[in-house]
């Protein structure tokens, strides 16, 4: 009899050493992330995936479960604040739907939709970011970047490359690039790179195959991000 | 839902806008007519009336605010309607014409006018008939308080139909997968 | 010398020497940057270069560390890096006409490289010098109580100039006003008193020599003599002097029991980050009481089973790196560090001190460990703990400098007579570190009980309004509570108690607060990074006149946001002095409350400037008046 810990109301079996998020997500229910990426370890950054356990609030994805917990996700309160995340990266960054070719097939707009987001609500930052298209295979686009680090992550512990990093502090935290002229071109980065393909939005784009897929037959036109969960991985 | 007594008047223009969110919403095409037995048009594209009345219930805004007279329609809206709904994607965070903001306005105005390639006797226009741009394109709600949101761009006929009909039914508009859109 | 004039094997033969000195070890990276650029006056590429090969970690790993840290630059900032203080206390003391004149005397603008790249002025959190502000920081060395003469002098010197080196010592005295002292002020132990004190305390473990394993290892199954130093700790319910609070006992004892691999260690951590904006006691014990302070983190190493020790000393203490130093040195001497202490065959502890470089958040102990080990100063997930996995994955306990120094004081005297010192719940005294509107700023230290009023009455203060305790992420105490009593019953603090009379504009005191959580966010998590900015927004916004009861209701809903989604108490207590002030001094936000319904964030008439510029216009319509937006 495998251990188990209430979820709204419903007992998830988890295995010993398994964070609230992987459980859920093999029990099939969905809680909202960014971040996190079942192939890599948590970062526990984006905030989305925050639940209650026994009345205190944690991210799912570095939190181990634990028989007898009581985790609340689905509730109006919760997801308002997922909401009001969500809307805070909207207006941090340049998200421009109906010109990006991640539109579609974006974890971020994805999960806005989910959460009901019809309006950013604050005022929008409008930063001044750059375009790196120096590579002859892939466009890097930061406007887009809500700096989740899973190309942090991919690029070094599964790529060996150590492509990418973050630099600066705070507000002003962004994507480095691993050459002293900062320029993904002057990398060893590849398509085939476990990074090129991680990427939640439309940060890290192949060249020359944006738009092919007709809007009506994209990832989360087919369906909500919200049952994803029952398919493997992105 | 039973026709009301009164006709809620509805105004809508675009300021910044393309007129495709216009264009979407005459996409409800025969339901037009189930909702004229709800509301009447005020100022707007589609009757050609040039002025808000006072007592207008509903402004529905495309576009954002790229210059002065944006500004000036918008407040006229806020002022004589009681609910404002920001319809579409350049309404709700500045949309196309905001991808000039990471720009500065007198780096744009030189490029356009002196500096292009192929340009002669380049001049900067300055007719005062004409409104200033705004040094950043903004989302309406950054200049006055907006009631609703309509995502999308445009949003779909039916996107536009759920939240008019959530809106006359005193529901909060909710607009599930298939609706909800941001392109 | 100019800085062109360094040719590109200068750099590299600096860099050879640093990260030779720091043993080619990557988790030096932040010593190392700071060592490189102290002597380059910034990180060139050419060093990073030179650092990547060296070190063979990728070049990302090194700018990400140096892009970090406000301390390190990237860019060419001058021969000369000034950078004023601007905690609310320098303001207070006219710190903007101190810079304003500098900035005019060497011909640069505030923030930028003057044209001959010889000095950049620009400003900095608190530099804990509130008690003889205005100050500045000259290259990271503090210079303090600066005068328009003083600044005159010093903008001479710069023009002509003359190394930093030959500046008169004067200008870098840094007064101690100590106050009131009590048993830690008024400690005159003298260095081993209280580690024979420790080891006393079990007699028969006069065989201790003989057995090594109750120093090193400290097993729970270890000789009485560690057991009962860790007992004294316990009877003294002594808790944490940062701020937190939390009982020192239960660190002490979680990381003795903590299971430790073959080969790892337990490390002590001394927090000597003090970056809370208000408070300095931390900078008058190292300075004066440095002895009394080694010898309580050995106390705790004797405790806890650890060999190896880190003082984590703020960047902008960075002038009594030498002073600690020599007192490190002279405990070896005196046989009170390094190996075989007092004589005890593998008694072994050592300290190191880690200098930090500008980052408040790496006074919070994860992310100060993140920093201990060459990184980013952000926070870590938690569970696990740091007395379980610390420094490098290792046992580590961290505490305040003053917990120390208590430490040392209950090896000395025991347990129970510290317990007798305070009130029920709160053992022992405080260090109060006062500033602002008071004729004596400086050191207080209490028994835990006192009361405002007291405290306020022994400096001096006249006509206060409010006081703000424990800095920014504490509380805001109005004139109806000053009979309140510092503690952790009431109202506890790390030390910082600013004093604002009725003069000061509390909404300004709250916007400044704002602004230093916004420049001090590490980024890591998405409600902090974006929601203190968006704060700081707001508190512009309500500055520039165009605030309404819609942005009440806004910061309202961010502190909710941030209360229960940030990754760390930074971004927990960022929302808190705004709302303290906006409940206790509403007539200061009302005065700001200009509009009734919401108003635009940004100037509409501003926003036509540039166009106005350009085409020549300014016709009635060329111009936008401010109007509210619609009902709130």
């Amino acid at each position: 009899m495998s251990q188990t810990f209430m979820l709204d109301g419903k007992a998830i079996p988890f295995e010993e050493g398994q964070t609230i998020i992987q459980a859920a997500t093999k029990a099939g229910v969905f809680i909202p992330h960014l971040c996190y990426h079942p192939d890599f370890k948590p970062h526990g950054s984006c905030k989305l995936c925050t639940v209650k356990v026994n009345g205190r609030q944690t991210a799912s994805c570095t939190m181990r479960a634990m028989a007898g917990m009581v985790v609340e996700s689905d509730t109006e309160e919760i997801n308002a604040e997922r909401r009001a995340l969500t809307q805070m990266l909207f207006v941090e960054g340049n998200h421009f739907c109906p010109s990006c070719e991640q539109s579609g097939n974006c974890q971020l707009q994805a999960t806005a939709y989910h959460l009901g987001m019809m309006s950013p609500h604050y005022d929008h930052f409008f930063p001044n970011r750059p375009v790196d298209a120096s590579h002859p295979e892939v466009l890097l686009d930061f406007n887009r970047c809500i700096l989740c680090s899973l190309c942090v992550r991919a690029s070094r512990d599964v790529d060996g490359k150590n492509v990418f990093a973050l630099s600066g502090r705070g507000i002003t935290t962004h994507l480095i690039v691993n050459a002293k002229s900062g320029q993904l071109g002057d990398t060893n980065f590849t398509l085939a790179d476990k990074a090129a393909q991680v990427c939640p939005v439309g940060v890290i784009l192949r060249k020359r195959k944006g738009f092919a897929v007709p809007i009506g037959e994209r990832k989360y036109d087919h369906a909500p991000i919200s049952e994803s969960v029952t398919t493997e991985g992105r | 839902m039973n026709a009301p007594a009164k006709k809620l008047k509805v105004a809508t223009t675009s300021l910044a806008g393309c007129f495709g969110c216009h264009m979407s919403f005459l996409d409800i095409d025969e339901r037009l007519f189930t909702l004229l037995e709800y509301i009447e048009f005020d100022r707007s594209p589609l009757t050609d009336i040039k002025e808000c009345s006072p007592d207008c219930d509903i402004g529905i805004i495309e576009g954002g605010l790229c210059n002065a007279e944006n500004v000036h329609v918008l407040r006229e809206f806020r002022k004589n309607c009681k609910i404002l709904i920001a319809i579409g994607a350049c309404a709700i965070n500045g949309g196309l014409p905001a991808q000039r903001n990471h720009l500065p306005l007198t780096t744009i105005l030189e490029e356009v006018y002196h500096t292009s390639p192929g340009l002669a006797n380049g001049m900067i226009p300055n007719d005062p008939e004409l409104p200033l741009p705004l040094d950043k394109v903004h989302p309406i709600h950054e200049v006055v308080k907006i009631d609703y949101f309509m995502p999308g761009c445009p949003p779909s006929g039916d996107a536009i139909w759920k939240v008019l009909t959530d809106l006359l039914a005193g529901r909060e508009p909710e607009l599930g997968h298939g609706l909800m859109h941001y392109d | 010398m100019a800085l062109n004039d360094m040719h590109t094997e200068t750099v590299a033969g600096i860099v050879d020497r640093v990260v030779t000195r720091y043993r080619r070890d990557p988790t030096c990276m932040v010593q190392i940057l700071r060592e490189v650029q102290e002597a380059c006056d910034w990180i060139p590429p050419e060093a990073i270069d030179r650092m990547q090969v060296l070190l063979g970690v990728p070049r990302t790993k090194i700018e990400g560390v140096a892009g970090f840290y406000s301390f390190f630059y990237t860019q060419p900032r001058g021969k000369y890096r000034i950078l004023f203080s601007d905690n609310i206390t320098d303001r207070m003391l006219g710190n903007k006409a101190m810079m304003d004149r500098l900035c005019s005397s060497l011909w640069v603008e505030r923030g930028k490289v003057s044209e001959d790249s010889l000095v950049s002025i620009g400003k900095t959190a608190c530099t804990g010098m509130c008690d003889q502000g205005p100050a500045m920081l000259v290259n990271n060395y503090a210079v303090a109580g600066l005068t328009a003469t003083r600044i005159d002098e010093i903008a001479e010197l710069i023009r002509n100039k003359v190394p930093l080196a030959e500046w008169p010592a004067e200008y870098f005295r840094i007064d101690d006003n100590i106050r009131r002292a009590d048993i830690l002020l008024g400690s005159d132990l003298k260095p081993g008193d209280a580690l024979l004190a420790a080891r006393a305390r079990a007699p028969s473990d006069g065989l201790m020599a003989s057995n090594m394993r109750s120093w090193r290892e400290g097993l729970p199954t270890g000789l009485s003599g560690p057991i009962s130093m860790l007992d004294e700790i316990k009877r003294s319910n002594l808790r944490g002097r940062g701020g937190a609070g939390f009982t020192t006992a239960l660190k002490w004892e979680a990381c003795r029991n903590a299971p430790l691999k073959a080969g790892l260690q337990r490390i002590v951590v001394c927090n000597a980050d003090e970056g809370e904006p208000g408070t300095f006691k931390d900078r008058v014990l190292l300075s004066k009481y440095a002895d009394l302070v080694f010898e309580g983190m050995t106390v705790a190493a004797y405790a806890v089973g650890a060999t190896r020790g880190f003082i984590y000393l703020r960047g902008e203490y960075r002038y009594m790196l030498d002073h600690l130093n020599a007192v490190l040195a002279h405990r070896r001497r005196e046989n009170l560090l390094g190996n075989n202490i007092l004589g005890i065959p593998g008694a072994d502890f050592d300290i190191e001190i880690h200098v930090g470089a500008g980052a408040y958040v790496c006074g919070e102990e994860s992310a100060l460990i993140e920093s201990l080990e060459g990184k980013r100063g952000t926070p870590r997930n938690r569970p696990p703990f740091p007395v379980t996995n610390g420094y490098l994955d290792q046992p580590t306990i961290v505490n305040n400098v003053e917990t120390f120094a208590a430490a040392a004081l209950i090896a000395l005297n025991g347990g129970e007579w510290y317990a007798g010192i305070g009130t029920k719940h709160s053992a022992g005294t405080k260090i109060l570190s006062v500033s602002g509107d008071c004729e004596r700023p400086g050191l207080y230290e209490y028994p835990f009980g006192v009361s405002i009023r007291q405290v306020l009455e022994d400096c001096g203060a006249l006509d206060t309004q409010a006081v703000q305790v424990s800095g920014p992420s504490g509380i805001c105490v109005a004139a109806d509570e000053f009979d309140r009593i510092i503690g952790f019953e009431d109202i506890p603090t790390a030390g910082a108690f600013t004093v604002f009379n009725g003069t000061r504009d509390m909404f300004q005191v709250a916007r400044n607060y704002v602004h230093f959580f916004q420049h001090e966010s590490c980024g890591f998590c998405t409600p902090c990074r974006v929601g203190t900015s968006l704060l700081k927004n707001l508190m512009d916004k309500l500055h520039n006149g165009a605030g309404s009861p819609y942005d009440f209701a806004e910061i309202e809903k961010l502190n909710q946001l941030l209360q229960s989604m940030s990754h760390c108490g930074l971004g927990h207590t960022a929302c808190n002095p705004v709302l303290d002030t906006i409940a206790k001094f509403r007539p200061a936000y009302d005065k700001r409350m200009m509009q009734q319904d919401f108003t635009p964030a940004f100037d509409l008439d501003r926003a036509l400037a540039a166009a106005r510029q350009m085409t020549g216009r300014d016709d009635a319509a060329a111009h936008l008046t401010t109007e509210t937006g619609g009902e709130a």
